[in-house]
């Protein structure tokens, strides 16, 4: 970072006193606009801040997000949580820290050089002293950041860059440390939410003297085709809303397409074409060429934990409580469909189970603050097992067709991609019109919020990733986006990067295997970026790739991909067993997230995002019929389990002048490519579709 | 629920070491009664269906489900929380292990996961590696942190051995 310019979210935010701020009872309090959604960024940031300030860890008290305080740091995705707010406020602490060293020189007249800060304390020559608290009455904070404040080098930081313990974690093993899932406020009552099977599906009929009935002291809430129920106990209405299905009807709604045949689907429905790169003189020279068509399904968030929220309403204006990844953009949207002012809702973050992206966390806001509004009370709703698994929006299905011409020596002449998809990002807050399930159903409705995609210079949607890393002279991706489709999508964590570089990685093995050549070095002709090399080879030495035998029944696969092309590089091995139901082994992962904050978060975050990519590429799919989702379960929609998971080694390449980046999403590409060109390795058959499953591989072999 | 079978009859436990006696529909799920009964809410909701193993709590020594076992059937019955396992002061070895080897992401599944372990761990202190395995077969982790947590049990195996041989 230079210093001409402050980082993008300081500039954003630019009052000192809102990132940071000391507090009379010897804390430190760090206020940062991102939020903990298991993945460790809380700890990292108080690495950076406490490094920067020259304080013990255990002084930072990090305070929730929140639309009435925090900065707005929009949305905690991307991996981009490091490299945004932990840079912002590297940048705040260093100009914090040296307003708080000037103002003691002033105050004992000693040049500022001749201080040193221990914990806060700020020591001058002699036994001259004083600390961030003493002269945190006479150094306002509630003053801009500026530019010119160097943070510290890499060489001087002392808890940024080690593994340090994750502050949040002794509170989940005592159970001391509540999700959102658990808190209660004075006068509660309970919420639930009747949605139909069919998505989009209008409610024609309500028994309500049966309901009433049945449930005297339960509030039937309806408004257009939004039904729900408020109960003194999560029990009865739980029972509530179970007994309404039998007593609602509801027509219309969505057909769904048949879910075997969803990359001939996706081909055939409207859509709008653009080019995402092009380079090169792209005319074909009638070499040997390669066409081979990959494709992935729609994809469940399965979150562990239900989505909740609760929101109180008082003297006409609204509080949420909510897990939401981004809390001014919840804001913004829950005032759209309302008709408030955004200073008339307040939402503030509480911790909730992992959502791995755009889950049901938003939508859930907007129930409870329906539901409130007409109970006259605080209203807590949870979502069901059935509803987290339906009704959140799900990482959409892509279809990836590729094509290459190999020159006579064995090199990539031209690559071209064809990617079709619909949105794969339709977050709240980010447009004129609501994205938040309910809006949908109240009268009037909303328009239903189809899923876009960001430019590529933004992270991109269904394209991210779809640009190969490797050195081709002649490059065409294009973009097919599919307008429209029954099934909600959203964010999914690491969005498009997972089909393309499944898809990249596996053409990638295909090719190298047509000219004999093997997966690494054919990788390495094509690399001259030296830190992806360095990935490729770490991994390979890992694996003792090409020098380790293989045991019998299995076969390793090897892939790699820079995340985003901007982000974190890695390249994984991965060793499959083949002889039942196809099996992960064992995992070799190399990355580069340049410098690190905290090493063992990093890198418990890149075996995390393996094993869940080994989850979705051997398991994962949502399955429907033409009038109903059927995941509702974790029967119908199974995922990895313990008895089905690889050992896992992973070596963080240590760049500790490099930038950060960040560490969460750059596995599950790479992992789900090693693991088709394992099965490749193993069989000699390719599995182009997600997820890998033994009836496919039989299907293949019987083709064969 | 209604009918017969739902006349509010107070159902006596004991819960973390406590005689409770909880009053209210003994039809409701284990889970509720622990939950919004009694206030112990590390015991978490995920399913309730019996499938993800978020809600396990040890009752009369077994690791069960809380989110599909009625009250009533737990009457007279000893039930273990995560919050009767251990605290900060004085933490259970699954809970210091669980610390040692950062062994969560999100932590969500984590409770279930330590109740689960605890129970073979307190049935069968030589538990493998592969008996650990088939202990949490039944319990869910969405983040992938399945590793870790199995070298925090095999790390609080050892702990525990050492307590039982000293």
């Amino acid at each position: 970072m230079s210093d001409v310019a402050l980082p993008r979210n300081l500039a954003a935010n630019p009052i000192l006193g809102h990132w940071i701020g000391f507090e009379s009872d010897g804390m430190v309090r760090l206020s940062p606009g991102k939020v903990e959604i298991g993945q460790g960024i809380l700890t990292a940031l108080a690495q950076i801040a406490a490094d920067e300030l020259d304080v013990a860890l255990s002084r930072i008290r990090l305070v929730p997000a929140d639309t009435a305080n925090s900065p707005n740091e929009e949305v905690t995705s991307g991996s981009l949580s490091v490299q945004d707010s932990g840079v912002a406020i590297r940048y705040a602490a260093a100009q914090v820290r040296s307003l708080m060293l000037d103002a003691a020189a002033r105050q004992m007249d000693v040049p500022r050089a001749l201080f040193v800060v221990v914990d806060g304390l700020i020591r001058g020559p002699g036994n001259r002293a004083t600390s961030y608290w003493d002269l945190a009455a006479q150094v306002s904070l509630d003053c801009a950041a500026e530019v010119g404040f160097s943070p510290k080098a890499a060489i001087d930081r002392h808890i940024a860059g080690r593994s340090v313990g994750r502050i949040d974690i002794p509170g989940r093993v005592f159970g001391t440390r509540p999700y959102i899932n658990d808190m209660t406020l004075p006068g509660m009552r309970h919420g639930r939410v009747m949605r139909p099977h069919r998505p989009g599906a209008t409610l024609s009929g309500l028994d309500e003297t049966t309901f009433q009935k049945k449930f005297p002291g339960v509030l039937l809430v309806r408004n257009g085709s939004f039904l729900g129920v408020v109960a003194d106990s999560e029990h009865k209405a739980e029972a509530a809303v179970s007994r309404l299905a039998t007593l609602s009807s509801w027509i219309g709604g969505a057909q769904m397409p048949d879910s075997d045949a969803l990359p001939d689907w996706l081909k055939t429905q409207p859509h709008a074409d653009t080019v995402v790169e092009q380079r090169g003189n792209f005319t074909p020279k009638g070499r040997q060429r390669y066409a081979r068509s990959y494709a992935k399904p729609f994809i469940a968030h399965a979150s562990i934990g239900p989505s909740t929220a609760i929101a109180q309403w008082r003297d006409g204006k609204l509080e949420v409580t909510s897990h939401t990844q981004g809390v001014f953009n919840l804001q913004r949207d829950l005032a759209l469909v309302l008709g408030l002012s955004g200073e008339a809702v307040r939402v503030t973050h509480a911790e909730g189970a992992g959502c791995y992206g755009h889950n049901g966390a938003d939508d859930v806001a907007l129930d409870a603050a329906l539901l409130a509004r007409a109970a006259g009370c605080p209203v807590r709703v949870q979502w069901s097992r059935a509803d987290e698994l339906t009704q959140a929006p799900f990482g959409a299905a892509m279809r990836m067709d590729l094509e290459a011409e190999l020159s006579e020596d064995g090199r990539i002449l031209c690559w071209e991609h064809t990617l079709t998809s619909n949105g794969h990002v339709a977050r709240p807050g980010r447009s004129a019109s609501p994205a938040l399930l309910a809006a949908f159903s109240l009268d009037p409705p909303s328009p239903r919020f189809e899923a876009g995609d960001p430019p590529l210079s933004a992270g991109g949607g269904a394209q991210r990733n779809s640009v190969p890393l490797y050195d081709i002279p002649n490059i065409l991706i294009r973009q097919r986006r599919v307008l429209s489709t029954p099934i909600r999508t959203s964010s999914l964590r690491s969005l498009g990067a997972f089909g393309n570089i499944f898809a990249i990685e596996s053409f990638m093995d295909e090719l190298a295997a047509a000219t004999g050549v093997d997966a690494l070095a054919f990788r390495l002709r094509h690399l001259a970026d030296k830190r992806g090399r360095a990935v490729l080879e770490t991994a390979a030495g890992m694996a003792g790739w090409g020098q380790v035998p293989c045991p019998e029944g299995r076969g390793r696969g090897l892939a790699f991909a820079r995340y985003k092309n901007t982000s974190g590089y890695c390249a994984v091995v991965a060793e499959v067993d083949v002889e039942h139901e196809p099996r992960v082994t064992e995992l070799w992962i190399a990355v580069d997230v340049g410098e690190v904050i905290n090493p063992d978060g990093a890198i418990n975050q890149v075996e995390g995002g393996a094993l869940q990519s080994v989850s979705w590429t051997l398991k994962e799919e949502v399955r429907f019929s033409r009038d109903a989702l059927d995941c509702g379960s974790w029967s119908t929609y199974p995922i990895l389990r313990f008895s089905e998971v690889p050992v896992v080694s992973v070596q963080l390449i240590a760049r500790p002048e490099e930038p950060p980046l960040g560490a969460g999403e750059c596995a599950q590409g790479p992992t789900a490519a090693a693991i088709a060109n394992a099965v490749h390795a193993a069989l000699g058959i390719r599995i182009r579709q997600t997820p890998i499953t033994r009836q496919r591989i039989i299907e293949e072999l019987a083709a064969q | 629920m209604t009918g017969a079978l739902a006349l509010e009859s107070a159902v006596e436990l004991t819960v973390n070491g406590m005689e409770r006696c909880l009053a209210g529909d003994p039809q409701r799920t284990l889970l509720d009664a622990l939950r919004e009964g009694l206030g112990l809410r590390a015991t978490r909701f995920g399913c309730g269906e019996g499938l993800c193993g978020a809600c396990t709590v040890i009752v009369d020594g077994r690791a069960i489900t809380a989110c599909n076992t009625p009250l009533w059937s737990t009457a007279g019955k000893t039930v273990t929380t995560l919050e009767g396992l251990g605290d900060s002061a004085n933490p259970h070895p699954l809970q210091q292990a669980f610390i040692d080897e950062a062994a969560m992401q999100c932590g969500y599944c984590v409770s279930g996961i330590i109740m689960a372990a605890a129970a073979l761990l307190a049935a069968n202190p030589d538990a493998t590696p592969a008996d650990m395995r088939a202990a949490l077969e039944n319990n869910l982790c969405r983040c992938g942190a399945h590793n870790r947590m199995l070298r925090a049990i095999e790390r609080a195996a050892v702990v525990l051995k050492g307590h039982s041989a000293s």
